[in-house]
């Protein structure tokens, strides 16, 4: 039984369908993003024209022509640069550069015999992060004593030796990215706290508190970095009797943490700032203690705001590792550059090759750590977004 | 208040002092077991790090030589890499026990520093290199006027390179890099018309250059740059054995003595190497030092006589394959001339 017979009435529901071509696809994606207007095309040419000048060149030289294998300079040099094999006029990487060097780049002159200590910290090191790192992996509280307070103890008795039976090894014997590794690390576990601790003086009505952590926070940041190291490892042993003298690398440790602590109160009084004050009278009128309106309330919206502001600060610490070449430590980029001055492998390949090495090395940590942070911040996201 | 703080300063003068002039050396190098020997960073045939992360260089292998004196073991030594400025600082403040790290005796150095120099382990000299083919026709550093110069800042080259310059009245553009490795890539790119370094480096820059037959080096040397080891004044005992570690190296090499035959030569006729051996009846001379009667056949087992050291390292055995030049013997026109051991 039909309710009317008009026959220009449609009766049944029309199957969706599929957006129109020009709305989906790669055609409709290239249009929206790359060609949307007469400028983005313009703007799209010239990179286009600019990667496909580069880029073959760039393939080329990193694995095409590349030398993968070899013993000395001559692998990677033509006849006319005392080489042997390439031809003339050959530019390729010198892969096997960084092949040989490879054990020294990542332990520096750790006693060969003596490195399953750092393979085991590695190993340990690995196992502790990965499931800190996961969200839905249960026991986070015993994962984070065990990572933040277990695991630097074995860390350093099996690192430094000396103890149990292990075979001291002295600092001035680390480098490479192990020495990169853990400058970093201990830098970002100490300066956090430190940090957060400092950023609360800072706002404290106790005016002793808060003088002592404007004076610490301004004078640290007043001096760049490169000084502070000059004067622990130059000026210090000086001023010091003999036989007291401070290891060079924990010199390096201690003036890294204060300083990426400086850095990091800043960060963190930032995001203290941004709560409004009707959080703190809320948990005043609740009766909670000083302590807890600050550990249950404050910082943990205060500390999700500055996510960005403290990776940022993680990465620059990071990459700050580099400066421990004046005091005559090597991390991973001091220990590639001192090779370069190894004349069997002295070659107008070897010093680009291995920065590029160096170079993707450090990329790899701080592209992990920048897509970490955001991906905790999706996560925290409770509700600020617009 | 004043008495407090005059007592901390006179505490920390003291210390300072006490620190400078450690008095024995040797003793305490013994009762380390090892000898602490600062490097350079990184300077190719002086101190470079090979495949394994072991030190190679005339500078580094100097070290070893002191340590096969005082132990019989070459082995017995710790590097300590400086940089340019805290070399001296290491030394005087005890860090390290001798400091052989390519530097130039000069005599502010010699004076003021509180250094001793024991000797001149390679004679140096600042060079000029050019292309040839980009700049065809010179061949001498006095036709080099209006030209650009590749040179490394913070350096006595940078100053040398001045004084050459004005002196002869000439006018150049210098083109300043920090890193070595940056300054040697602008040159092969042919940013300047010329480089210049110590000779040492030129041979070493040579290496990394994509066509290193266009490229001549220029006779003149615009600067004198002996290079030696350096020890703390204050303790002539220990200044005595390292200067003598050199002269020995020396002298095995003027009496042929070398790695491989240093066992057949104790059985010597000759007088004056049975002498230097220790194996003449009587032979004092190791004793006298401080050290054993056999410190010469130490040090030659260990790292060689001054010939072989050289070759090893700068020379024909190595890929810089620098001539001796200077550096021979007295007896083959070199400069090298060791007092005799007697």
């Amino acid at each position: 039984m039909q309710e009317h017979d008009l026959s220009y009435v449609r009766v049944e529901m029309v199957n969706a369908q599929a957006a129109p071509a020009s709305e989906r696809g790669a055609g409709h994606w290239l249009r929206t993003n790359l060609f949307a207007t007469p400028l983005d095309s313009v703007l799209t040419l010239i990179a286009l024209l600019i990667v496909s000048y580069y880029l073959p060149s760039v393939i080329n030289w990193m694995l095409i022509n590349a030398q993968w294998t070899g013993t000395d300079r001559t692998f990677c040099a033509t006849t006319a640069q005392g080489g042997g094999i390439q031809p003339e006029g050959w530019s390729g990487a010198c892969w096997a550069f960084v092949g040989a060097k490879f054990q020294q780049f990542m332990f520096g002159r750790y006693p060969v015999d003596e490195r399953w200590r750092v393979y085991l910290v590695a190993v340990l090191f690995v196992a502790l992060l990965t499931p800190l790192l996961i969200p839905r992996v249960p026991k986070k509280t015993l994962n984070a004593i065990l990572f933040f307070v277990a695991f630097p103890i074995v860390a350093y008795f099996l690192l430094l030796g000396g103890h149990f039976g292990l075979r001291y090894v002295e600092t001035a014997l680390w480098g490479g990215l192990m020495v990169t590794l853990v400058l970093s690390f201990v830098g970002m576990v100490v300066s956090l706290p430190l940090g957060v601790i400092l950023a609360l003086g800072r706002r404290s009505k106790m005016p002793v508190v808060k003088l002592l952590s404007v004076i610490f926070i301004e004078t640290i940041r007043g001096v760049p970095l490169i000084t502070v190291l000059f004067m622990a490892s130059v000026m210090l042993p000086l001023f010091l009797p003999p036989g007291t003298s401070f290891d060079k690398f924990l010199r390096a440790l201690v003036g890294f943490s204060l300083f990426a602590s400086a850095y990091m109160a800043e960060v963190i009084r930032g995001g203290l700032q941004a709560i409004p004050k009707g959080q703190g009278e809320g948990a005043d009128s609740l009766g909670l203690s000083y302590w807890q309106k600050m550990g249950l309330i404050v910082m943990p919206q205060a500390l999700k705001l500055v996510i960005p502001g403290i990776v940022n600060t993680f990465i620059g610490l990071f990459k700050d590792t580099s400066l421990v070449y004046i005091i005559g430590m090597f991390d991973l980029l001091g220990i590639v550059r001192q090779n370069f001055s190894d004349a069997s492998w002295a070659s107008p390949q070897t010093p680009m090759t291995g920065l590029i090495f160096a170079g993707l090395v450090f990329w790899v940590f701080c592209f992990g750590m920048s897509r970490y942070s955001m991906f905790m911040e999706r996560r925290l996201d409770t509700g600020y977004r617009r | 208040m004043k008495t407090i703080i005059k007592a901390a300063l006179g505490t920390a003068l003291l210390a300072l002092g006490a620190s400078a002039a450690s008095a024995d050396t040797l003793s305490d190098v013994k009762a380390k077991g090892f000898l602490q020997c600062g490097v350079n960073t990184g300077l190719a045939g002086f101190s470079a790090p090979d495949d394994k992360g072991e030190w190679t260089g005339i500078d580094a292998d100097f070290c070893r030589a002191v340590a096969a004196a005082v132990f019989g073991d070459a082995t017995k030594v710790r590097f300590s890499p400086l940089s340019a400025k805290e070399r001296f600082t290491a030394l005087q403040s005890g860090e390290v026990d001798i400091l052989s790290r390519n530097t130039t005796w000069t005599v502010n150095r010699d004076t003021a520093l509180g250094l001793n120099f024991v000797g001149v382990t390679y004679y140096d000299g600042q060079g000029f290199m050019l292309n040839s083919k980009k700049i065809p026709g010179v061949n001498s550093a006095l036709q080099l006027s209006g030209a650009s110069v590749c040179v490394q800042s913070g350096t006595t080259t940078e100053l040398n390179l001045a004084d050459y310059f004005k002196a002869n009245k000439m006018e150049y553009n210098p083109v300043v890099f920090e890193k070595v490795e940056e300054a040697n890539a602008a040159y092969d790119a042919g940013r300047c018309d010329v480089y210049t370094t110590d000779q040492s480096g030129l041979y070493g820059t040579r290496l990394t250059l994509s066509n290193p037959d266009d490229h001549i080096v220029l006779p003149e040397i615009i600067s004198k740059e002996p290079l030696g080891p350096a020890v703390r004044q204050g303790d002539d005992k220990w200044y005595h054995i390292v200067k003598w570690v050199y002269f020995a190296q020396l002298t095995a090499e003027e009496l042929g003595i070398t790695q491989a035959n240093v066992e057949e030569m104790k059985n010597s006729e000759n007088p004056e190497i049975r002498r230097v051996l220790g194996t003449e009846a009587d032979t004092k001379i190791g004793t006298d030092l401080g050290l054993t009667n056999d410190w010469v056949v130490n040090i030659v087992k260990g790292v060689g006589n001054y010939g072989e050291m050289f070759e090893r390292n700068v020379g024909s055995g190595s890929a810089l394959k620098i001539a001796r030049g200077l550096n021979g013997l007295w007896t083959k026109g070199g400069l090298q001339y060791a007092p005799p051991i007697r």
